[in-house]
């Protein structure tokens, strides 16, 4: 366990000092309720250490100058709510395709359109999942506690050097604008953790950013080095130049789904409560998962036997685990608040439909009860 | 001895994706010569640029290049610029690159007056998607998507980037290689954001149902559509209606430069300096 200290705290606070602590430079973005405290806070602290925030012109300046930091070797941050990623999507799916490291704080409220710009919804999972044309695998965590608000924005920003490509952070607008003590890890945990993003040393004329192996990410030297080279969202050979050969392409997006996928044990993180002797499994994430861990408090206090089960790491997707509790658990009931976005991947990855629901839509955050009640209807 | 152009080439890239007789390559030619007398070094230079044909100009020169998405050139090099502010940044654009899907980072570009320069490349209609109405295309111009004659009026980039902030602008054309080398030099010389219209050939795509069938005829017409800043303004406003004038349009040296100031907000958080007030700036409201 690394050294900690205690904070008094906003989720949006804690996020941005994450940000910063993590070696973050640089971000870009624009306003929107409710994750514009990342931007107001980083504000602050980035030009402390000689960094800079800049509010863009509008959601694609914001996301467009994160990349471009980001490409020139800086660690870089963009926060906003859902209406920001559908703008942003365009400008995401390059940073996937160049393999530009980029840390997207998501702090979801209500929609579709302006929805409910003030109030709390899990309505951006699954656009988490593909916010851009074609094909590529994003890395989407979530924080489930005003600590976790800190520490995966932390995570977020070393799994974003490794994998060399976007990761999301997704908040909701209850947790991060709950607002009380936290623990989190000290600066100098945080400082002693951070792997920054592998570089080529050798001659370059022998670089080639893209030249990797197919389960591994681009190395991509920081800017002004000496080691001139080209992003591009067009397809690209390992020299990073644009082309259209057949099996360099196929081999380029094939490579960007295998760097996740045989690599996913240093991605995935969950949390299992109470699980051992439950008969009644609960799987929720974010701002749900308090209230499903007090419901399952009480509910074990009347002798019922839940447990939880929250994926932290939301894509790629805790797909074997989830397959081994659906094989585990008779009765298993998904909390989410939106329609059951997250359900569908639940589903796929037990291979059964029989799995009950609690879904909330109306910009209001669950109470314990409303779990306890629809556990007692099982 | 003749001028080494290949230094500054990915001559490996050659021949470029641009159509034979293309204007483009002359700005290219001309942004490389300004570059060696400015005697930067290469590996200090980062050159943006977005899609279209101009978006194929920073694969072909040998600096850190990127080639972003469609219009967000300037927002991209943004970044790249306020991360690294001692370093040289070129944005390269099309008229719609720059002035329709990008306009909004182009005004505001300007408006901040970051040191970087832009060089929209003007041929006044979308190139590589095969004849589209631009946002300077002339009305009554065929395109692709108005067969029947363009309504929509166009607008004048240079006078955009005055208006919204650009402390240096300029236009030049592709007949006049030396002069586009000599205000290319200028601009980016120029501490500031510096916005050049470099005006193009596209006999392909602009001229082949607008009578300008061959890059003479298309040239020769950008030749009777520009006249030099210091003719245009003796012209009347009726002469001037429908001519663009050519060469240093604004250079303001006074205006204050973003990241310069954005040092000044570091000092602020480091409490070096007090807060920033209007003291700081000439221009009050």
């Amino acid at each position: 366990m690394s050294a900690t200290r205690e904070v008094i705290s906003s989720g949006n606070d804690l996020a941005a000092m994450a940000a910063v602590d993590a070696g973050c430079r640089f971000f870009g973005g624009y306003p929107i309720t409710p994750s514009s405290e990342v931007m107001h806070t980083i504000s602050d602290l980035l030009p402390k250490v000689g960094g800079a925030a800049i509010q863009m012109e509008d959601e694609i300046g914001g996301v467009a100058a994160a990349i471009g930091a980001g490409m020139s070797g800086v660690r870089t941050l963009t926060a906003t709510s859902g209406p920001g990623i559908s703008l942003k999507a365009e400008n995401l799916g390059l940073a996937q395709m160049a393999e530009v490291p980029l840390v997207v704080i998501n702090v979801m409220r209500g929609g579709p359109s302006t929805g409910l710009p003030t109030r709390v919804a899990q309505g951006d999972v699954a656009q988490a999942k593909n916010p851009s044309h074609g094909d590529y695998k994003s890395i989407t965590l979530c924080a489930g506690n005003l600590a976790e608000c800190y520490t995966e924005t932390v995570r977020a920003f070393n799994l974003a050097d490794r994998f060399m490509q976007p990761v999301f952070v997704l908040l909701d607008e209850t947790i991060g604008h709950m607002h009380a003590k936290a623990i989190i890890p000290t600066e100098e945990a945080v400082k002693e953790g951070i792997v920054p993003r592998k570089t080529f040393d050798g001659a370059p004329e022998d670089y080639l950013p893209y030249g990797v192996e197919q389960d591994q990410p681009a190395v991509l030297n920081p800017m002004f080095k000496g080691y001139r080279y080209h992003f591009t969202g067009l397809h690209h050979d390992a020299s990073g130049f644009p082309t259209e050969e057949i099996e360099t392409c196929r081999k380029l997006i094939d490579r960007l789904f295998r760097k996740v996928e045989e690599h996913q044990g240093e991605i995935e993180l969950n949390e299992e409560y109470m699980l051992d002797d439950a008969e009644i499994l609960l799987i929720g994430y974010g701002s749900a998962s308090l209230a499903i861990k007090e419901a399952v408090d009480v509910l074990r206090a009347e002798g019922v036997k839940v447990g939880m089960f929250r994926p932290i790491t939301l894509w790629p997707s805790p797909e074997k685990r989830l397959h081994e509790l659906g094989q585990k658990f008779d009765k298993i009931l998904s909390v989410e608040l939106n329609q059951g976005q997250y359900l569908e991947e639940i589903q796929r990855s037990m291979g059964r439909l029989d799995i009950a629901k609690l879904t909330k839509t109306n910009g209001r955050p669950f109470s314990p009860s409303d779990i306890i009640e629809k556990v007692k209807e099982l | 001895m003749a001028f080494n152009y290949d230094q500054y080439l990915r001559v490996n890239k050659m021949p470029t994706l641009w159509c034979w007789g293309c204007g483009d390559g002359v700005i290219l030619k001309s942004f490389i010569r300004a570059v060696d007398k400015l005697g930067w070094n290469k590996d200090d230079v980062c050159v943006v640029s977005g899609i279209g044909c101009s978006g194929r100009f920073s694969s072909y020169v040998d600096f850190n290049t990127i080639h972003t998405t469609h219009g967000r050139t300037v927002a991209f090099a943004t970044g790249v610029k306020l991360a690294n502010p001692d370093k040289h940044v070129i944005c390269v654009a099309g008229d719609g690159d720059g002035l329709a899907i990008g306009g909004n980072h182009t005004i505001h570009g300007c408006r901040r007056n970051i040191d970087m320069t832009l060089i929209i490349i003007q041929n006044f209609i979308y190139g590589l998607t095969n004849s589209q109405t631009s946002p300077t295309t002339p009305q009554g111009f065929w395109t692709v998507s108005q067969k029947a004659g363009n309504i929509d009026p166009t607008f004048d980039g240079c006078k955009l980037a005055e208006a919204a902030g650009a402390s240096f602008v300029a236009r030049e054309n592709v007949t006049a290689p030396k002069k586009l080398e000599k205000v290319l030099y200028e601009a980016m010389k120029h501490k500031g954001f510096s916005y050049v219209e470099a005006v193009s050939n596209c006999h392909i795509n602009l001229g082949r149902k607008n009578k300008m069938q061959s890059a003479m005829a298309n040239l020769d017409w950008i030749d009777s559509i520009t006249v030099s800043k210091k003719k245009y303004d003796k012209l009347s406003p009726e002469e001037q209606l429908n001519l663009l004038p050519t060469g240093i349009l604004k250079q303001d040296t006074e205006v204050k430069e973003y990241c310069e100031m954005y040092e000044e907000i570091k000092k602020v958080h480091q409490g070096k300096r007090g807060k920033i007030t209007q003291d700081d700036f000439a221009k009050k409201i």
